[in-house]
């Protein structure tokens, strides 16, 4: 992993917590869908980073959105669950030795790989995410809807910035 | 250890998410003021339940006491009942005792042994001598019917000749017509629930269904239910008719019965031995 990446990823990580936090924290359709795509920076660590480092990124970055959610731990639990899906959905889909790519974006991977990445990655985050903060099955079919509309939601923000910077990097 | 070691490396991402996933939880929990209540109270339920079923446990093992109780309630409401009806029973001509002090007590007592399947059964009780029980009292079951009578006392125990005996003979009557029989079990019949009524005059018409009823002639009380003719052609060959009946209890579930004192029992049959013999 060359510095260059790493500033980068330093960089993203700024950037979609500002977002985040600033801003989509205000956000709600019918108090019904939330956006939570500072998960883009997860998904978007580059390829070969050690599961623990993952995992302690993951952890740090979910604390972080805890303190400004003042939901401590909700958005942990959630973040760590996204980093072992994608641990297991690259082990599964990638060759083991060697990777091509430095890093899973959508120019890189392709259209398809990627939306069931994101798909799959944004689901299990915002199950744990919406369960965890709910806290309790007698609102489950409200719950599940939220945390749907949530997901589509998030998956359209994080296709959505991917096609802009997918652009400026074929220009 | 070392294959230990090379699984856990190898799955090590299952193994970290199960860490951080579970410090994740831990902090929603500890943190926040309404997950930490939500837990508490579900701990609280779950803790309730387990107290719930102790309960259902407990009540369970105290069966024993409580059924006992509650026949002894029983025996006494039973005596109470007698008493009552025994006030408008001077048109049957029985000279009774009013309110305080009825002809028949009943006492309830716990079945400690039971036999069905031999051709002379009989039965054992926990009550004896210590609570007045006397050879030749009548045995009753507490919904209906009757089971035997007094055989053998002791202090605190005693043996019921079961209706499954070949000695036992209760005199019955039909209860439409009061036509007189014996109740008698097992002339080629090994069925507990059933029973057959013999020496009836054939005059008398029996049917199907009717309701059998004892007599009041043994030591029994009169009117006590015994079953209902299931089979009224039954070949006997001689001037009496006999009937099959359906006994109303069943002596396989047999675990209260009430012996019945009879206040008059001993006076009875102190009259009854200054008659000449035949």
């Amino acid at each position: 992993m060359n510095s260059r990446l790493v500033l980068i990823n330093i960089v993203r990580w700024v950037v979609l917590l500002l977002i985040q936090i600033l801003l989509l924290r205000n956000l709600s359709f019918y108090n019904l869908a939330t956006p939570f795509v500072y998960i883009l920076f997860l998904l978007l660590i580059p390829f070969g980073t050690p599961n623990l480092l993952l995992y302690l990124i993951a952890f740090i970055t979910g604390l972080t959105l805890d303190a400004f959610y003042d939901t401590l731990g909700v958005h942990t639990a959630a973040c760590v669950t996204l980093v072992f899906v994608r641990i297991s959905f690259i082990s599964l889909t990638m060759n083991r030795d060697g990777f091509d790519e430095p890093e899973p974006t959508l120019g890189n991977m392709g259209f398809k790989w990627f939306i069931l990445y994101a798909f799959l990655c944004t689901i299990s985050h915002h199950l744990v995410l919406f369960f965890l903060e709910t806290f309790r099955l007698a609102e489950f079919s409200y719950t599940l809807l939220r945390c749907f509309f949530s997901a589509i939601f998030t998956l359209f923000s994080v296709i959505l910035i991917e096609f802009v910077f997918y652009n400026r990097k074929m220009r | 250890m070392r294959n230990l070691w090379i699984f856990i490396n190898r799955y090590n991402a299952f193994f970290f998410f199960i860490i951080f996933f579970t410090i994740g939880i831990i902090l929603t929990v500890k943190n926040n003021v309404y997950q930490r209540s939500v837990t508490v109270n579900s701990t609280n339920e779950i803790v309730g339940d387990v107290y719930q079923n102790m309960n259902v446990l407990k009540k369970y093992l105290n069966l024993g006491p409580v059924n006992d109780s509650l026949g002894a309630e029983n025996a006494k409401l039973k005596t109470e009942l007698l008493a009552l009806k025994n006030i408008d029973s001077a048109k049957t001509g029985v000279v009774k005792d009013t309110l305080n002090n009825p002809q028949y007590t009943y006492l309830s007592a716990r079945v400690i042994k039971n036999s069905i399947t031999l051709r002379n059964n009989v039965i054992t009780i926990n009550k004896g001598s210590a609570d007045g029980i006397a050879p030749d009292m009548a045995v009753i079951s507490p919904g209906q019917g009757v089971v035997g009578f007094v055989m053998d006392v002791s202090e605190h125990l005693a043996t019921v000749r079961s209706l499954l005996h070949k000695d036992t003979k209760i005199s019955v009557t039909q209860k439409k017509s009061n036509a007189l029989g014996i109740l008698v079990w097992g002339i080629g019949n090994a069925d507990f629930t059933k029973a057959f009524v013999k020496e009836i005059p054939n005059h008398f018409k029996i049917n199907l269904k009717d309701t059998i009823v004892t007599s009041g002639f043994s030591s029994f009380p009169p009117g006590i239910p015994v079953g209902t003719v299931t089979n009224t052609a039954v070949a006997t060959g001689d001037n009496f008719m006999s009937v099959e009946i359906k006994l109303f209890n069943d002596f396989s579930t047999l675990q209260y019965v009430y012996v019945v004192l009879d206040k008059y029992a001993a006076e009875q049959k102190e009259l009854e031995a200054k008659l000449p013999h035949e």
